[in-house]
């Protein structure tokens, strides 16, 4: 049985300080868009911070959601894209093939979570941002849709490595940039297909939720909902 | 109608023959307005889409308002022309063929928006299912394939159904003209010389054009509207989409038909050809549609509110009460409230003017309504903290009017290219007597072999 990669997120754990989102930006070369086009609506980010908040001050209650690409198993995006550049790829990822993208923004608008980014103009990047690119992944375009890829770049370098010393992969052994960012472990990343996963035994958790559920998109990214009282009953 | 042969010759030849003044200028203006939309699409291509007011999560706006728009439009052709044709109806002779044209023009200009729209233009083709050397195929599961394939097949029936009828019209202008309009209409004549067999073969192509044409306009508007009701977007997933789109364009189509032969009665010198009876007519099939449009408003409206689904509520309370309500209301002002009184009154119908009056406020009301399906729905999809909203730029703005600009200046050149009423058509009609022919339609127990 080929790889289902999953992440946990676990919201008890969550601190709201987005290291992953700067960790992210610096893995994939994600343009800055600057205040003038971020207040436009036009700020990219494969992962953010979602704050929710309970009740009136003081007695005010915080809740953070990281949200990412959810790799959908039904993904609303795919089947509407007319080129084939957005697919799913045999090991369950929501792939988008940049060079392939014409820009018709439908899979953006399609999808629930509004988690796609669009190249509104040509990615500039501030000096001295330009000399720290990450040589394994590709500068995007204007005019084209680009989307959280779980790290596939890491995901490939590990495969390939575990094929050329010829053993299988061990769970934890690589993470996308997000999850190696975590201070607080709030984020678990692995093989959904492989029942000792830490990601597969989390996600069965009974606090394990996924995100607008009610639309069957069947996320393959399970939040952990906050919950002290459970956790009290389960621990 | 009392003129002789001749005489409809003299009437609708004219303006192929005497251009004034004012023709070129006003040729001129809107020529300018056209070159204008172009260069603001050419600084659009070279600085990308950024130079619209899209944004995250408005994808799409006015552009794809504009696309919807004007394939709606289009539907005054294939509705007056096609429909008419099949039913025989005698007082569309006139009619049809400003109809077609308006669906040929309309169609072409609503063809560029989904290119002017994409990210990446240059590389439209990738949506033709070419065979490649690297045996890519588009998505044959995407609504904008299907899209894709819908336009072009409408576009192409369209242009036969336009062109079809042209022949004779086209020879007659041949065989009455010296030096170059010879050579010209010689050649788009196709070598029409009457022959018994060329009208029976052009009698049965007509036919089945009339027949294949309804289905294809009809199919066209609904695939648009999977466009969006294809997607999980709160607002668009909606059974009612296709039925509510046809009947939109053809509402829409209308009401741009009755304006445009209120301007060629007008600025052609029509007025014994383009009667009050037609006008009468169009406005009689308008109300029924506006009444229609209401409907299918109503039921959308109702089915959401009583479902009372959280994603889409706030889509819901942004268009009848929220920040897109004044929009919504100034539609429903300019599609129902307007001009189905107006219609529904025998004396005011009967007016060309009213006709006009009742027609302008559906253009510019079936304009808002594509523009409330598009952006409220993808300003409040789902999440709120995702929640946007969108204003449009100068580029779009000036491709927007450039369309419009665009759409009188092919009809102005076609008017003085093309004979703007079918002439053959019309001496068919005038040769027989209407009397009979309306005798012929009350009876037709007596012919037991048609059907």
């Amino acid at each position: 049985m080929g790889h289902r990669w999953g992440m946990v997120i676990d919201e008890d754990r969550c601190t709201g300080c987005e290291a992953c989102v700067a960790a992210c930006h610096a893995e994939n070369n994600i343009a800055i868009a600057g205040d003038d086009q971020a207040g436009r609506g036009r700020a990219k980010h494969w992962i953010r911070v979602e704050r929710y908040y309970e009740g009136d001050f003081p007695d005010i209650k915080v809740k953070y959601r990281p949200v990412l690409c959810q790799q959908c198993s039904d993904a609303p995006c795919e089947p509407v894209c007319p080129t084939y550049a957005s697919y799913q790829n045999d090991e369950g990822l929501n792939a988008q093939v940049y060079n392939r993208c014409i820009g018709t923004r439908y899979c953006a608008n399609a999808c629930p979570y509004t988690v796609r980014f669009f190249n509104f103009y040509n990615p500039v990047w501030d000096k001295p941002l330009d000399l720290q690119f990450n040589p394994d992944v590709s500068l995007r375009s204007v005019g084209i849709m680009e989307k959280c890829t779980f790290c596939i770049q890491r995901i490939k370098t590990a495969e390939i490595n575990a094929k050329a010393e010829k053993r299988p992969l061990k769970d934890g052994e690589f993470n996308p940039a997000c999850v190696q960012s975590c201070p607080a472990g709030a984020m678990v990343f692995g093989d959904l297909n492989d029942p000792e996963s830490r990601v597969s035994r989390l996600s069965k958790s009974n606090r394990g939720t996924t995100f607008l559920e009610e639309l069957g998109t069947h996320p393959k990214v399970v939040y952990l909902k906050r919950d002290s009282w459970h956790n009290e009953q389960n621990a | 109608m009392n003129k002789t042969p001749e005489q409809i010759n003299q009437d609708l030849l004219r303006p192929i023959y005497h251009a004034s003044w004012r023709f070129y200028a006003t040729a001129a203006v809107l020529a300018g307005f056209v070159v204008a939309a172009f260069f603001a699409w050419g600084y659009q291509m070279y600085y990308g889409l950024g130079v619209s007011g899209l944004n995250r999560p408005v994808f799409w706006a006015f552009y794809i308002t504009n696309f919807v728009f004007w394939i709606g439009i289009s539907h005054a052709g294939t509705l007056i022309s096609a429909i008419l044709r099949v039913c025989n109806a005698g007082w569309r002779r006139p009619v049809t063929r400003c109809a077609e044209a308006i669906t040929v023009f309309s169609l072409s200009i609503a063809g560029f928006f989904p290119l002017i729209h994409l990210g990446r233009p240059w590389l439209f083709f990738w949506l033709i299912p070419y065979p490649s050397e690297r045996g890519i195929w588009p998505q044959f599961r995407s609504p904008l394939l299907w899209d894709f394939f819908a336009i072009n097949t409408y576009l192409i029936g369209s242009v036969t159904f336009l062109l079809l009828p042209t022949f004779p019209d086209f020879a007659l202008i041949r065989d009455r003209a010296s030096g170059w309009r010879k050579k010209v209409y010689g050649i788009v004549s196709l070598g029409w010389r009457g022959t018994p067999k060329q009208w029976h073969r052009l009698e049965m192509a007509m036919r089945i054009m009339a027949v294949a044409i309804i289905p294809v306009a009809v199919s066209v508007h609904t695939i648009v509207s999977w466009d969006f009701a294809m997607a999980p977007v709160p607002g668009w997933h909606s059974t009612i989409f296709g039925p509510y789109f046809v009947a939109g364009a053809i509402f829409s189509g209308i009401a741009a038909l009755i304006v445009a032969m209120a301007l060629l009665r007008k600025l052609l010198h029509l007025e014994e050809y383009l009667k009050p009876i037609h006008f009468d007519n169009l406005g009689k099939l308008l109300l029924v549609m506006s009444l229609l449009w209401f409907y299918f408003v109503f039921a959308e409206r109702l089915t959401t509110w009583y479902g009372n689904f959280s994603g889409e509520m706030p889509v819901f309370w942004a268009t009848q009460v929220g920040r897109f309500s004044p929009l919504f209301w100034t539609m429903v002002f300019c599609n129902f409230i307007i001009p189905a009184p107006i219609l529904a009154i025998k004396k005011l119908r009967n007016r060309v003017g009213w006709t006009v009056v009742a027609s302008i406020p559906i253009i510019v009301g079936m304009w808002l309504e594509r523009f409330l399906i598009i952006v409220p729905s993808l300003s409040y999809k789902y999440l709120p903290y995702s929640f946007g909203t969108y204003r449009p730029t100068w580029v779009e703005i000036v491709i927007t009017v450039g369309t419009f600009a665009g759409m009188g200046l092919l009809y102005l050149i076609f008017s003085r290219v093309f004979p703007i009423i079918s002439i053959w058509e019309l001496k068919l009609g005038a040769t027989k007597s209407e009397v009979a022919e309306l005798a012929a339609q009350k009876a037709p127990a007596k012919q037991p072999q048609g059907g």
